[in-house]
């Protein structure tokens, strides 16, 4: 039996001291390894963005923050983390999840004027799953058939 | 230990397997139809996503088994390295090609589903790349199983890669935690607030349960292959063909 313990002693030291060893490691690299920067974080200069580099930001899109030019394809809104707010224009398809009071993950460039232009616009789905009507009688009624964004 | 070996002897398990096997494939089928009828056709529309939120039905079941036979995998090598039962390591390596495909579906029904909502097929978010990494895994762990003529020394060096693995496995369920990502943060598991409704909840974990019996059902037909390969020069295997023919 001596080895047989001696064995798993083996094993399960190996595989928690590799699991420290990762965890350690995933967290030196925690600032490169996050998919995007929030409002707060770029506009008070807590991450450095190199001017004219790609970078994405993350948020909420504003209610009533959405502005469509005529032709459909032009669109102005705010990314918000509810502290610091971003305006961004991009020009393109948007996500069938692009909703407002809805996240929002956006690529694209900083502006001198700390405005943002996008080059792609990435909804971000939260995690709840529910039926129209429960959502209309948790929100109290804003919900619109098919789904559709509300214009402002 | 003496029951372990009794239990884990290949002629024993030959036959339990072979007994317990329709009765797991019935139970599978049940347990997929339900999920699929209550989860296409009962469960109402998502009050954001419409019918295509429907498409999570196969992608997080598929994702946990994903998880699950990797641990499973993992587990069964740590089990043949330290004790050297034979049955744990063919368990181990029969696991392999059952979750690598339960990864890929999770993948490709996660990109479907990205296109429309999203707006991506495809992002590095933490969350999928390290998806990705555990196909990968799953792809070197067969390519480094096949490579090595003799089963069992095939098997004690999978095994250890499948244990340098497992560090992924936390990484992928904490990755919506831990970092920004785009992937949504997980809807079952979460104490106090359910952030799923139950309607929709009933046929994920239908589907989820009809999934792991799968698995098993597989896992278990694939080793009595398996045992037969390995044990044809015995007696028994020799008697239990001539009493077939």
């Amino acid at each position: 039996m001596k080895t047989r313990h001696k064995r798993l002693a083996i094993i399960v030291t190996g595989v928690v001291g590799l699991t420290v060893a990762g965890l350690f490691v995933l967290n030196a690299f925690r600032s490169n390894l996050v998919f995007f920067y929030s409002p707060t974080e770029v506009l008070e200069g807590k991450v450095s963005v190199p001017a004219g580099k790609t970078i994405r930001i993350g948020g909420l899109v504003e209610k009533g923050s959405v502005q469509r030019s005529p032709d459909g394809l032009k669109v102005d809104f705010v990314v918000t983390d509810l502290n610091k707010k971003l305006p961004v224009h991009y020009e393109g398809i948007l996500p069938d999840l692009f909703r407002e009071g809805q996240g929002v993950v956006t690529q694209g460039r900083l502006q001198p004027d700390n405005t943002f232009v996008a080059s792609e616009v990435l909804a971000k789905h939260d995690e709840k799953y529910m039926p129209p009507e429960a959502a209309q009688a948790l929100k109290g009624g804003t919900f619109t058939p098919g789904g559709e964004t509300k214009k402002p | 230990m003496q029951y372990m070996h009794k239990y884990a002897s290949p002629k024993f398990f030959y036959t339990l397997a072979g007994k317990l096997t329709p009765w797991m494939a019935a139970l599978t089928a049940v347990l997929l139809v339900a999920g699929l009828y209550l989860g296409l056709f009962v469960a109402p529309v998502d009050f954001q996503q419409g019918e295509s939120y429907r498409i999570m039905f196969i992608h997080v079941p598929a994702a946990w088994m994903s998880m699950f036979i990797y641990v499973c995998m993992a587990g069964a090598g740590a089990i043949a390295l330290v004790w050297n039962v034979k049955l744990f390591e063919m368990f181990a390596g029969n696991c392999a090609p059952v979750g690598a495909s339960f990864t890929f579906l999770a993948l490709v029904t996660g990109s479907l589903w990205g296109k429309p909502m999203w707006g991506a097929w495809w992002a590095w978010d933490a969350r999928l790349t390290s998806e990705l990494i555990l196909f990968f895994l799953y792809i070197g762990y067969m390519a480094l199983e096949a490579s090595i003529d003799d089963p069992r020394r095939a098997a004690r060096a999978s095994a250890i890669l499948a244990l340098v693995g497992v560090v992924n496995i936390p990484v992928i369920h904490f990755s919506v935690e831990w970092w920004n990502t785009l992937h949504q943060p997980a809807s079952v598991g979460k104490v106090g607030t359910p952030s799923i409704h139950p309607s929709m909840l009933a046929p994920l974990l239908l589907m989820s349960l009809g999934f792991t019996f799968y698995f098993f059902t597989v896992a278990l037909m694939r080793m009595r292959n398996e045992i037969l390969e390995r044990e044809r020069h015995t007696t028994w295997v020799a008697q239990l063909l001539e009493s077939k023919s």
